[in-house]
Formats: C-alpha cells, structure tokens, sequence
C-alpha cells in the first residue's frame, strides 16, 4: 500500500507542477514540453486506479498525435514570431477578462462536481453500478460504448467529422500555376508516346521540338 | 526487506532482458552493413575480429573517446535529453514482448496498445533534437520526421486493429496463441505487407529515411550531434527497428510459436523461433535499404494518407464482415 501511495503522489505532483509549468514558463516550446509531462504522468495516473485502457489511450492520442501537432504549430510559431513584427504589437491584457470568465467557469463547475461527490453520494453510485469486475477494463467499456451510449458516440463521431470537414475548407485555398504530376499518366504512357527512334544523316543533323 | 527483494528480482529480470537486447543492438548493426555490402557486391565490415563481428563494438569504442559538442546557440536541456528520451523509448517497449508463453517481463492486459504508444512517442527523440539544435537542418528534418510519423502510426493502428477483430484481446500472449492453427500473414497479407512499408516508415528507414536525407539535410535532426550522443541516437534508431520486427514477428508470424507443431520443431525454446522471426523481418529491411531508392516527400504522404489508409480501411470492414457472417467473432 505505501508503494502505491508513494507511485500516486509522486504522479500527482509532477503533474500539477507540470500544468503550472505550461502556464508558467515564458518559452512556448517548453510550455508544451511540460504539457506532454502533464498528459505522461496524467495517464499514469488512470494506469495506477485500473482504467489502463484509457491510459494507453491518452498516450497514444494526446501525447502521440495531439501533442505533436502542437508541437508543430508552436515551433513554427516561432519562427514566424521571429520574423515576424506582428506578434510584437500584440498586448496580453485584452485576453485577462476572457480568461478569468473561463477560469471562473472552471472553477464553479468542479465546486459542483466536488459538492455532488460530497453531499449526494448517490449520484455517483448509478455509475459505479455498470463497473464490471469479471471482465477486463476494455471489454466493459466497450460494452458500455457500443450498447447504451452507441448514438452519443456515433454523434460524437460525426461532429469530429463536420470540424474536420470544417478546417479543411477554411485553410484549403486553390492556388492557380502548380504543375501537378499525374500518376496515371506517367505509368500509362507507352513506349510510342515517349520515344521516337530517327535516321540521322550525316552532316544534317534532326529538328526536335517542332 | 520484502520490498528489496522484489525491487532485486526484478531488477535482475530487466537487466536479463536489456542487456542481450542491447547486444543485439550492436549485432545488427553489423548484420545490416553485410547485407546492404552483399547486394552491391561489396564484401563490408569484414576486418575486425572474426567476420568483421567485432565491427560495432570498435565503433561504440570510437564512438565513447570522441568529444562532445554541445552548439553554444542550443538549448542545452533538451539537446541533451533527446538521444536520453531516443533510447529510452526504444528500450521500455521491449518490457512486453513475450518470447515464450511464460517468459515476458510484464504481461499485461493492453500489451499492444502499450507497443504502439511506445513506437508513436518516439518520434519526441527526433522533434527534441532537430528543436534544440537551434539550426536549419536538423530543424527541417525534425519537421518532416514528425509529420512521416504521425501519418504513418494511423495506419499501423488500422492494421492493428484488423488483427484483433481476430484476436479478441489486446494481451500479445493471446494474440500469439490466437495464431496456433493459422499464422496471420496468410489470410492478412495485404495488411502484413502494408504493415512492413509503414514499419519502415515509422522507423525512418529509406526509402523513407527523409528526415535524414543526406543529400538534402546533411544528416536531419542528427546533424550537431556527435559523440556519444550520436551513438545513442543510433543504437535507438535500431532497437527501435528491431522492436518493429518484433512487431511485426507477433501479429503476423506467430511470435514465440513454432511454424509446425510436430515433434522436433516444438523441442525448439519459443525465445529461438521469435528471434528467428525477427531475424527474417530484419533481413528484409535491410534487403529494401539496398535496393530501393529514396522517395519524394510528397509521395511518401500521398503513400500514407492516398494508399495505405484507406486500404486498411477497407481491410477492416472486409474482415468484419467476414468474421461477422460467418459467425467467428472471437468471444470470451
């Protein structure tokens, strides 16, 4: 028991330090560094009560896709940033208030969950209901997911789809002079097309391209 | 008291596992450079100690007395913790690669989700070290290495997942015992072959070895490294490679089991067949280093993104189909 409460703080720790280290520290790449420690220790968090699908999952998406894009965009940001007097300008304290609202939102929404868990402990027992211990952690999220909640996931699904749709349309610009290869043109073309075999006499030469 | 114990025993298990893997590591080095020598009928690495073996261990040697240099414009922490997090990644995968039904160091429900977590962390080394170079190359290299590989995980995942609508179960154990009557390669070989080109994808072998083309990037994101640095980025590059054919080796050859279950072949340790298997995927991919030349950027990601995934998408909905109408789901 004192190794697990040694393992649970130790996760813990690193991954409240590391969230404020994302907001805290003042280069942006190391900002997202600290955020992949965050999503690491966070998953290790979901691996030590059990739930290691999730676990697995949140590595394999946040940190192995999502975090990767962002890494991307960041430091191209940072070049841009270089090059680039615009980000100068920008002052930071016309985003104070939308923060605070957010923060504030935040902030009441896990008073609520944490007041719930505290007062009405009943609420939470509808979930802990579906727990299955027979079955692995996979199986029985899966037979949650495909059975009762099966529209909400598919709904889930299809947004994703629409903002991806989305993205693509707002960021798709045609651009007009770009010579694209055709890979059926090129596997296509016999040897007729491409090659032509000429006598040359000698001391008259042949005209190409006519 | 108790506790030492447990730490000590495994302790021991993780250095039984680590160190042959790290061997091997050197070993293959070795076997690449023979191979890649013998299809251009050159003779390679044949000087040092019997064969030319000895050859990695005198370059690690090289490798250890020559000086690091760390560029004054870099980011210090990060340029010295990429090759760290390189080699890391490379070698905690292993943790559950099962070489007998009994002998793995961490059997766990989830193993190969665990797998390609791993593989799809590693391209961190790489961003790491192009991003703390603070320099053109290594920076462009880390890009398009970033890109390549989170391009070419989408499909290695689909293709996970057609094995184990087949499976039933995420444990590489299972999925190995699942194989006992029919290796996967045979009904799934348009996926194995999809999966070996993604492999090397992911692995930056050439033909997709882009983010360290050396006739665009000098050497990609490996560009400012030397020392034992290099080295470090190099030896996880290809334990990584050989923790694809692994792989590779469980979902689709059978992993640990014998090709026949007859008599003399069942005698072999379940160990020998998985690093057989290992051994014939490797062999492969040096074959295709030799052999074919590098490709276009662009093509690599029409490649992933035009070909290959939707392939293994279709792939999915046909073995689902199949399993589903003719009532093999696996159920447990």
């Amino acid at each position: 028991m004192i190794a697990h409460a040694i393992f649970f703080y130790t996760f813990s720790i690193i991954a409240v330090v590391s969230a404020i280290m994302v907001t805290a520290s003042k280069n942006t790449v190391h900002s997202v560094f600290f955020l992949i420690l965050d999503f690491i220790s966070i998953s290790c968090l979901f691996i030590m009560i059990g739930a290691e699908f999730l676990g697995m999952i949140m590595l394999i998406v946040y940190v192995g896709a999502v975090a990767v894009l962002f890494l991307f965009v960041v430091m191209m940001l940072n070049v841009a940033q270089q090059k680039n007097q615009w980000f100068a300008g920008q002052s930071t304290s016309k985003h104070i208030p939308v923060g605070l609202i957010i923060s504030t939102l935040i902030f009441f929404e896990i008073i609520i969950v944490i007041g719930g868990w505290k007062y009405k402990p009943e609420i939470f027992d509808i979930n802990n209901s579906l727990a299955n211990t027979s079955v692995s952690n996979t199986h029985s999220l899966g037979q949650i997911l495909y059975t009762d909640y099966i529209h909400v996931f598919q709904i889930s699904g299809m947004i994703l789809l629409v903002a991806m749709i989305g993205a693509i349309v707002l960021t798709f610009r045609q651009r007009s002079g770009v010579k694209r290869q055709s890979y059926i043109n090129q596997i296509s073309r016999e040897r007729a097309e491409g090659v032509e075999v000429l006598e040359v006499q000698s001391n008259k030469g042949v005209k190409i391209d006519d | 008291m108790e506790y030492l114990s447990i730490v000590f025993q495994e302790v021991y298990k993780i250095l039984f596992l680590l160190v042959p893997v790290l061997v091997s590591v050197a070993m293959i080095v070795w076997l690449d450079r023979r191979v890649w020598a013998f299809v251009q009928k050159r003779q390679g690495p044949n000087v040092v100690g019997p064969f030319g073996l000895l050859q990695s261990l005198a370059d690690a040697l090289k490798y250890i007395f020559k000086e690091i240099i760390i560029p004054s414009s870099s980011n210090k922490v990060i340029f010295i913790l990429a090759p760290i997090v390189t080699m890391t990644l490379a070698l905690i995968a292993w943790a559950v690669i099962p070489f007998s039904a009994t002998q793995v160091l961490a059997d766990i429900n989830v193993g190969i989700l665990y797998l390609f977590a791993v593989s799809s962390l590693g391209v961190y080394g790489i961003i790491m070290g192009g991003w703390a170079s603070n320099s053109k190359y290594p920076f462009l290299g880390a890009i398009r290495s970033a890109a390549q590989m989170v391009s070419y995980e989408v499909s290695i995942g689909v293709i996970i997942i057609n094995v184990l609508l087949c499976v039933g179960s995420l444990n590489l154990n299972d999925i190995v015992i699942a194989q006992q009557n029919m290796w996967f390669v045979i009904p799934l070989f348009p996926m194995f072959v999809i999966f070996f080109i993604s492999a090397l994808a992911e692995t930056n072998r050439p033909p997709f070895d882009l983010p360290e083309a050396e006739a665009e990037l000098v050497a990609g994101y490996q560009t400012e490294y030397s020392g034992m640095m290099y080295a470090m980025f190099w030896l996880g590059e290809y334990a990584n490679i050989l923790l694809m054919c692994a792989m590779g080796a469980i979902l689709f050859l059978g992993g640990w089991m014998s090709p026949i279950d007859v008599y003399p072949f069942t005698l072999v340790p379940g160990a020998l067949w998985l690093i057989l298997k290992i051994l014939l995927l490797f062999i492969l991919f040096a074959l295709v280093k030799a052999i074919v030349p590098r490709y276009r950027y662009d093509q690599l990601m029409r490649l992933g993104w035009k070909v290959f995934l939707p392939l293994s998408l279709i792939w999915v909905v046909l073995t689902a189909s199949y399993l589903f109408y003719f009532n093999l789901l696996p159920v447990n």
